[in-house]
């Protein structure tokens, strides 16, 4: 037997981490990064002379556990075309056993390193917006991610918000056939896959998936048949009071934190704190109520889930209306000078 | 092929897949039993005998009778009966298991020895040694406990890989894949900084096409990740320690 050097183990090593992409129509570029299941790398697909993202499982999945999970994780990208969720493109198994699939290569970065150097809060509030309608588009489709987080959001170069990986979501019921025809019927290609659709995995209950601080605290406590809509709908709370600039995470018993930032507005943070009430049922209803009430944040509107005083509501509402509230100061100035003088 | 030892290396025959020798050493068949302990031996012997040497300071001599002692009781079952895969690796195990064999019943161990009665197992320890002498400069930074754990690792993936690269070997002969087989030995075995090949000047003195290096070089690879990880089964007790093995000696993870 040769000896090896360190050399020539690190080299078999890393060609042995790397996918066998023989007979593909993809050509390995580098390693991104890896994730629980799985590891993604950056490839060109040889064919349309694009970059794309590979999402490859580790190890061949002797057991099929996992391998359908990968594909049930693209089957579930593949069926919500959304500009805010990353577009699939291909799946199947490479010649190594290892199971794919093939994604839009996202250049961007992620929310959680990018959020202090969005300069204002209202920017932050808009990208939140974008995140909002990525969600709410999936539930309006039957689909719960259940790990939304900073880490699981990537914001492009040109603004564009993107909810990354929905491996552990799922699916609360099956889409309208309608959808699927109207689709069809506007020319929408479906998923090319050279693998077969993978039955529906039921997480069992009492399994905890998510990511602590920012899963509510029903799913915490495994309760995952009854979860809803609504414990994503936590998650965003809890990403909005990072984007906040709360640092401390939040606690998964949706207590309010002690170290809230004293610079936060407190109508913003009260619309988190709604959003990751300990009872589901005192939460928003839906993702798109929750997007109202930061969009009339934003418009300097009343928020739902802030009751003000007078004070608060009329400064406000002078905010609100300073513009114009200036113009009719200015008009009355002008006219209470005109009267002066034309009196003398 | 060398052979390192007559009690198992590449020569074992195994079930291809989902077989592991760590369950077979319970098992109530004899055969299936003795081939279990014989893969345990072959994939650990070497590190075990290097870390005596090192982590011990034993000399040649000492660290051959102490490695020859200390499978003969793991041939017995003694030490393997107490292992239990869901608390440890058995490379961790094993080097507790030999930490207090030489620290507390070497003597008595080498006296029931030379009393008879135990299985001796036949090991090439000159290729050992010679192994060692290679990796001077490297043996030199080893100095703390952690540093010794650390050894013991990448003896243990050094030996597995070689034991890997000879049963590829084997299997390209058998195919007629003799080229292919070449070509890897070239390109990822004897690969040294200051003088790597390309992949066009492979395919020159191949005299190939650039994309059949490529191909062939995938294919050897593919093969040697494939009998990699039927050794890593092997050497693992449940579906949850080979994932983790496997991605910890294939560097699909960071260490």
């Amino acid at each position: 037997m040769n000896w090896l050097s360190d050399e020539a183990i690190a080299r078999l090593q890393t060609a042995s981490a790397l996918p066998d992409l023989a007979g593909t129509r993809y050509r390995l570029i580098e390693r991104v990064g890896s994730g629980g299941m799985g590891t993604v790398y950056r490839a060109e697909d040889t064919v349309l002379g694009r970059r794309v993202a590979l999402k490859v499982l580790d190890l061949a999945d002797v057991r099929g556990d996992l391998g359908a999970r990968l594909l049930r994780e693209a089957h579930i990208l593949a069926r919500l075309e959304h500009p805010g969720i990353v577009p699939v493109h291909d799946a199947g198994t490479l010649a190594d056993g290892r199971v794919f699939y093939a994604m839009k290569f996202v250049e961007g970065e992620r929310l959680d390193r990018l959020a202090e150097r969005i300069g204002t809060i209202a920017d932050r509030l808009r990208v939140f917006q974008r995140i909002c309608e990525a969600v709410e588009f999936a539930h309006a489709r039957g689909i719960l991610h259940r790990d939304l987080k900073p880490e699981n959001v990537m914001v492009g170069p040109f603004g564009e918000v993107l909810v990354m990986d929905w491996g552990v979501a799922k699916i609360l019921r099956e889409v309208s056939k309608d959808v699927s025809e109207q689709r069809k019927s506007i020319g929408v290609a479906e998923l090319r896959t050279t693998a077969k659709t993978p039955e529906p995995l039921e997480t069992e209950h009492g399994t905890v998936l998510g990511t602590p601080g920012y899963m509510a605290p029903e799913q915490a406590r495994g309760e995952v048949a009854s979860l809803d809509e609504r414990a994503d709908i936590y998650s965003l709370g809890a990403i909005l009071r990072f984007l906040l600039g709360e640092k401390r995470l939040p606690s998964t018993a949706g207590t309010e934190p002690s170290s809230a930032n004293a610079h936060a507005p407190k109508a913003a943070l009260a619309i988190a704190r709604k959003a990751m009430a300990e009872n589901p049922s005192n939460r928003y209803a839906s993702v798109s109520e929750l997007a109202e009430d930061v969009g009339r944040y934003l418009d300097g509107s009343r928020v739902s889930a802030y009751r003000e005083n007078l004070l608060q509501g009329a400064i406000r509402w002078g905010t609100k209306y300073r513009a114009a509230i200036g113009l009719v100061l200015a008009y009355l100035l002008v006219r209470a000078l005109l009267l002066f003088f034309l009196k003398r | 092929m060398t052979e390192d030892t007559k009690i198992g290396g590449a020569n074992a025959k195994f079930p291809a897949t989902r077989w592991s020798a760590v369950l077979a050493t319970r098992s109530s068949d004899p055969g299936e039993r003795s081939r279990a302990l014989d893969a345990i031996v072959a994939a650990y012997w070497k590190p075990i005998y290097k870390y005596l040497r090192i982590r011990w300071g034993k000399s040649n001599e000492d660290a051959k009778d102490l490695t020859q002692d200390f499978f003969a009781k793991v041939l017995e079952k003694e030490y393997l009966d107490d292992f239990d895969p869901s608390k440890a690796r058995l490379r961790t195990f094993l080097r507790v298991c030999v930490d207090r064999f030489v620290a507390n019943d070497a003597k008595a161990a080498r006296r029931i020895k030379r009393g008879g009665g135990v299985q001796h197992v036949s090991l090439d320890f000159g290729a050992a040694e010679a192994e060692l002498e290679k990796a001077k400069p490297v043996l030199e930074r080893v100095a703390s406990p952690e540093s010794f754990d650390d050894f013991l690792e990448k003896e243990f993936i050094r030996n597995l890989f070689g034991l890997s690269v000879e049963t590829l070997r084997k299997e390209c002969e058998n195919r007629g894949k003799e080229i292919q087989f070449r070509l890897f030995e070239i390109y990822d075995l004897e690969c040294d900084d200051s003088r790597q090949h390309s992949y066009a000047e492979l395919a020159k003195e191949f005299k190939l096409a650039p994309t059949d290096v490529t191909n062939y070089l995938a294919y050897a690879r593919r093969e040697f990740r494939r009998i990699t990880l039927e050794r890593i089964r092997e050497m693992t007790g449940s579906e949850e320690e080979y994932r983790s093995e496997a991605r910890f000696l294939l560097g699909i993870v960071p260490k």
